[in-house]
């Protein structure tokens, strides 16, 4: 007996089509996972079961929780379903949760809206369910505001706000996403204990295959609107009969061809580099120092990818950033073929071997200028830039070598996708034949599929041009199969070093064993 | 796109009417007829003439040159030193520079622009250079504050770090980077500035610390005439249309302007 | 952690009324040739002028001067007016209790009518109530108080006899009394700001109707009511308070004008007054007295944005 049935559950919005027809089952106590790309309508599944979707979309169907058609409740009755029947948990815990009340109160509020509570029994109540979601009242005192939370620690009250009631429902729209590995994994442990004790129905929406696999019983992958294979995890992943289900998993493991090694010659030698963030308070406060970089001292060698593993706040992107000589050093050096880098005072000569990809295939561009100038743009660093049609052939060579078009060179960034923007920002980083490109999460917001692809680009150009990488993730499946050497970062300090391989077969360090057994892993067969 | 076209448009009649005014006005305004005092609307005085019978229709014509003049210069102070303090303060951010300049902004944000006009009036006397100076003043602080700040999120973008990557210095990624990407913010804020200049300067002429009589303006007018007011209305009623139709238009066009050109409002992320 | 943030603005607020207060003295310092020959005007005797210079102390050096006048505020001395030949304080403090309730009442309006306002639009977003509302609060937006003034003066005083047309009976009259002569210069200062803020609330009640905690909020099972009354009006209300404490430093200002138009007897006309007769030391007075309103009030709006906002609190 299933506890939610769908059946050919349709949305449009506008002329647009987002949903197609779906049909799934979740049982009680089982936990479905819905996978996608963006844009797959994995997330207007959720709010169309919610009933919250945006307003002038358009729904039919049938989705069926003991016996009723949510689709057709009139909305008193919906208010009584939400939160108490139903519980939804969503993908940014930093905004999710009202600034300006305490978590307890946040939690009480569905005791006091569905159980008949009064405040004071609702503030107690919620003292309870925030232990079950591992906030002991002891530890973390309900009085406290959501700022005062780390972002897993928000993500709990999220989910102690959706459970508060006993839901026999519970939908988690990507809910570990913005959170790093190690959170991900009990944020995960979490989720999975709370439906076996509970009971629930649980719905985990996710683009990651890796994070669905290792708990959901049923599977079901959508692209476009439509699940085009869904079953049992076991058998979906052991058959995979749909062309896209074996697209995705291929993806997802994918593994670049391997790059032949030079002899180890220290192209970047970075010695007991310290760098502090100063914040500044009012005008009588003393300033406030933050060691992002604690003496980190590595080498990179020519020719090589370097990975540079760490979760938010470990200090990788402080340390990308002194190496760009955009972050003043405080002590130790940083020093390229031999010459130095010094924040803003390094030559720009030093500069033009260096170039970087940054994350954000929305923010890398200037929005008002064309592709040619953005490319371009390093140029600045020569004393003879290439003029006219010079300077129009390198643009070409450099888009043709990312697989652009020449007369992409006209067209604006926002014409392009994700994955083709990511291109002009490799373009941009070859032009002027840098020695080192750092990869500052250059394929973190890429769907899987697309960053496959950019993974093979940047191991082709590496052969082709000889080119170094400092590889700045906090993804290991990336850095596993794209590097040949790895750090770990943690707390501003590298906490291991050595081959990629060694480093995953037998970790030396407490922290990266804690973060290897963290990251979610596909298997072939679960 | 119909707001700002039909603000633009309104915007548009009062100016043509000003640069009309150099050349002809229907009446001659430094010409007084008192045998024609306090005409009501004619066809020949299609707005009345005053207490001195001049001609309404003339002098709100020239009054236009006035009241759009310190308000565009105004502004032009305004914009000319705040946008590069503010440029400045954010490419400096967290230091000195920054400070001071945030501590100006609240410094002249505690002398409301009324009293800045009313100490500059005690010092060196009322006039209409005076009244802009007031005026422009006021507007520094607006558009520092407003260009530090939407300069202060592009200067954390990756394509600004990108810039600094390829070595180009603060100022040139200042002008090249970051000047464009705000350039429709300060537009639609201008244009704001603008109309409220408008009434500003209306406000110093009416209590006689702005343009000084014999020439026309606006506050001006409605001053001279508020004791007239219950036996001849119109005396009050068109210098009034002309400030509230000027303002009104000038807003419409402004919010127009920031509806075409706030991207945040085209293409909804899914 | 309250009172260290009140301690830090309080710190704040002393600085700013010290710079505040030598910018004025400064300015009426570089007054062409100087205050006394100033207020005399060019036809002064030079014995006059000396007299005025020793009366008023120009005699003695820059600093100690400012000292003297900063010195006399605290003690609550402003000195003695030139032209009425009394003590400023005096002077003041009478028309203090003309100014302040009439920017009071004024402000009262405007956000009694902004409020409820502006949340009903936001609510009704895109529909035909809304689009008329904002066509309103433009219209709002455009007229010059000065002009309403005169245009409600002409209605309610000449024509319908309810109000008079100026003057104030003052507080002796009755409560009652004196708000009356004080209801239609407050309706005129209120409706523009009103205006402004109806528009400020919508767009900031908009802003949290689509923020994410309200997604959570709804999932919690709260009726779309019920999440706007919970969840967002205390959110929207941050970006409302910058612009009431903006808006009272406007009333205050705005009043000058206003006061002219019903004859009150107020700090604005004051002001107005003493410009005319160059008396400066009622100037520099009334100029300092208003920014110290304007400042005490900016703090007052920090207190209250730590009161409403809990990351405040901790911050600093």
């Amino acid at each position: 007996m299933s506890l939610l049935s769908v059946r050919d559950l349709k949305v449009s919005i506008g002329a647009i089509e987002v949903l197609k027809g779906l049909s799934f089952d979740v049982s009680e106590g089982k936990i479905l996972g819905l996978i996608g790309e963006s844009g797959s309508g994995k997330s207007m599944t959720a709010l169309s079961l919610m009933q919250l979707l945006p307003k002038g979309s358009l729904c039919a169907g049938e989705a069926r929780i003991q016996g009723q058609n949510l689709l057709d409740l009139p909305e008193r009755v919906l208010c009584d379903l939400r939160g108490s029947e139903i519980g939804m948990v969503f993908q940014e815990p930093m905004t999710a949760l009202n600034p300006l009340q305490t978590i307890g109160d946040q939690v009480a509020e569905s005791l006091v809206m569905h159980e008949g509570m009064g405040w004071r029994a609702a503030r107690l109540a919620a003292r309870e369910v925030l232990r079950k979601v591992e906030l002991p009242p002891e530890a973390f005192p309900p009085e406290r505001y959501p700022h005062e939370l780390s972002g897993g620690q928000r993500q709990r009250v999220v989910i102690a706000i959706a459970i508060a009631c006993g839901p026999k429902l519970l939908i988690a729209d990507e809910p570990t996403t913005a959170l790093d590995v190690t959170t991900q994994a009990q944020i995960l442990d979490l989720l999975a204990r709370l439906v076996r004790e509970e009971g629930m129905g649980l719905i985990l929406i996710s683009h990651d295959l890796a994070v669905v696999s290792n708990i959901a019983d049923d599977i079901a992958i959508m692209r476009h609107g439509e699940i085009v294979e869904a079953g049992c995890t076991s058998d979906v992943f052991a058959n995979m009969r749909h062309p896209y289900t074996q697209q995705l998993f291929e993806a997802s493991a994918h593994q670049p061809p391997e790059v032949s090694l030079p002899e180890p010659e220290a192209l970047l030698k970075v010695r007991g580099l310290t760098c502090v963030y100063t914040r500044r308070g009012s005008l009588f406060q003393k300033p406030v120092e933050t060691r992002a970089v604690k003496d980190v001292s590595f080498d990179l060698f020519a020719g090589e990818s370097l990975g540079l593993v760490g979760e938010s706040g470990s200090g990788k992107s402080t340390l990308s950033r002194a190496i760009l000589g955009l972050q003043p050093v405080r002590s130790g050096s940083i020093t390229l073929a031999d010459r130095p880098i010094d924040g803003m005072k390094t030559h720009r000569d030093i500069r033009a071997d260096l170039q970087v990809v940054f994350q954000d295939p929305y923010g890398s561009f200037n929005p008002r200028h064309r592709v040619e100038r953005l490319v371009a743009e390093p140029f600045w660093l020569l004393d003879a830039a290439p003029q006219g049609q010079e300077r129009r052939d390198r643009v070409t060579e450099a888009l043709e070598a990312v697989g652009l078009k020449a007369d992409d060179a006209q067209r604006f960034p926002h014409e392009f996708s994700g994955g083709q923007r990511q291109r002009i920002a490799i373009a941009r980083a070859l032009i002027i034949r840098p020695k080192l490109i750092i990869l500052d999460e250059a394929v973190s917001a890429l769907d899987v599929s697309i960053r496959a692809q950019i993974l093979d680009l940047l191991a082709d150009l590496r052969g082709r041009f000889g080119l170094s990488y400092l590889f700045i993730t906090h993804d290991l499946h990336v850095v596993r199969s794209v590097t040949d050497r790895v750090m770990v970062m943690k707390a501003g300090q590298i906490v291991e070093q050595g081959e990629t391989a060694d480093v995953f077969a037998s970790p030396a360090h407490p922290y990266t064993t804690a973060l290897i057994e963290a990251a979610p892993v596909l298997r072939r067969t679960a | 796109m119909m707001r700002m076209v039909l603000g633009g448009g309104i915007a548009l009649i009062f100016a043509l009417a000003a640069v009309l005014s150099f050349f002809w006005t229907p009446f001659d305004v430094t010409v007084f007829d008192i045998a024609n005092k306090i005409k009501t609307p004619t066809g020949l005085h299609p707005f009345g003439t005053d207490h001195f019978g001049r001609d309404i229709l003339s002098m709100i014509m020239v009054g236009a040159r006035i009241s759009l003049a310190v308000a565009l210069v105004a502004v032009g102070i305004g914009m000319g030193l705040g946008v590069p303090l503010g440029l400045w303060a954010a490419a400096r951010r967290g230091g000195w520079v920054d400070e001071l300049v945030m501590r100006f902004n609240d410094l002249v944000f505690a002398f409301p622009s009324l009293l800045i006009a009313v100490m500059i009036t005690a010092i060196f006397g009322a006039s209409a250079f005076n009244a802009i100076l007031a005026i422009g003043i006021f507007n520094i602080p607006v558009f520092a504050r407003l260009s530090r700040g939407a300069a202060l999120s592009l200067w954390s973008r990756e394509f600004i770090l990108s810039a600094r990557v390829a070595g180009k210095s603060s100022a040139r990624i200042s002008f090249e980077h970051i000047l464009p990407n705000i350039a429709n913010l300060l537009i639609v804020q201008g244009t704001i500035q603008f109309s409220l200049g408008i009434l500003a300067e209306a406000g110093l002429s009416y209590i006689g610390l702005g343009v000084q009589p014999p020439t026309p303006s606006w506050g001006r007018m409605l001053a001279d005439s508020q004791t007239l007011a219950a036996l001849a209305p119109h005396l009050v009623l068109f210098p009034g249309f002309a400030i509230i139709l000027t303002v009104l238009g000038l807003n419409l066009m402004g919010d127009g302007l920031r509806d075409m050109l706030d991207p945040r409002l085209k293409g909804i992320r899914s | 952690m309250m009172l260290r943030y009140a301690l830090t603005r309080f710190v704040s607020l002393f600085l700013s009324l010290a710079v505040a207060s030598v910018v004025i003295f400064l300015c009426i310092e570089i007054v062409p040739g100087d205050p006394a020959s100033a207020m005399l005007g060019i036809n002064a005797s030079p014995e006059t002028l000396a007299a005025l210079r020793a009366e008023l102390g120009l005699d003695q050096p820059k600093l100690l001067r400012y000292f003297d006048w900063v010195t006399g505020m605290l003690r609550g001395d402003l000195g003695i007016s030139y032209t009425y030949r009394a003590p400023v304080a005096e002077i003041v403090a009478d028309r203090i209790w003309v100014s302040f309730p009439l920017a009071v009442f004024a402000l009262i309006l405007s956000t009694a009518i902004a409020f409820p306002a502006g949340i009903w639009a936001a609510r009704r977003r895109g529909s035909f109530g809304d689009t008329a509302l904002m066509g309103l609060t433009q219209l709002g937006v455009a007229i010059p108080n000065f002009w309403f003034a005169v245009i409600l003066v002409l209605i309610f005083a000449i024509n319908l006899r309810w109000f008079s047309a100026g003057g104030f009976v003052g507080w002796d009259a009755g409560v009652f009394a004196a708000l009356k002569s004080l209801t239609l210069p407050a309706i005129a200062l209120a409706l523009p700001q009103a205006a402004i803020l109806t528009r400020v609330m919508r767009s900031s009640v908009i802003e949290t109707l689509d923020a994410d905690f309200m997604r959570t909020a709804r999932a919690k099972g709260l009726s779309a009511a019920q999440a706007v009354r919970r969840h967002a009006l205390r959110n929207a209300l941050i970006p409302v308070l910058t612009i009431i404490g903006l808006q009272f430093s406007f009333l205050l200002a705005g009043g000058i004008i206003i006061e002219n138009v019903f004859f009150l007897p107020g700090l604005g006309r004051l002001i107005f007054q003493a410009i005319a007769q160059r008396d400066l030391i009622v100037v520099e007075s009334v100029v300092m007295l208003l920014v110290f309103a304007v400042i005490v009030v900016t703090f007052l709006v920090d207190l209250a944005y730590a009161w409403v906002d809990p990351r405040l609190r901790q911050r600093s």
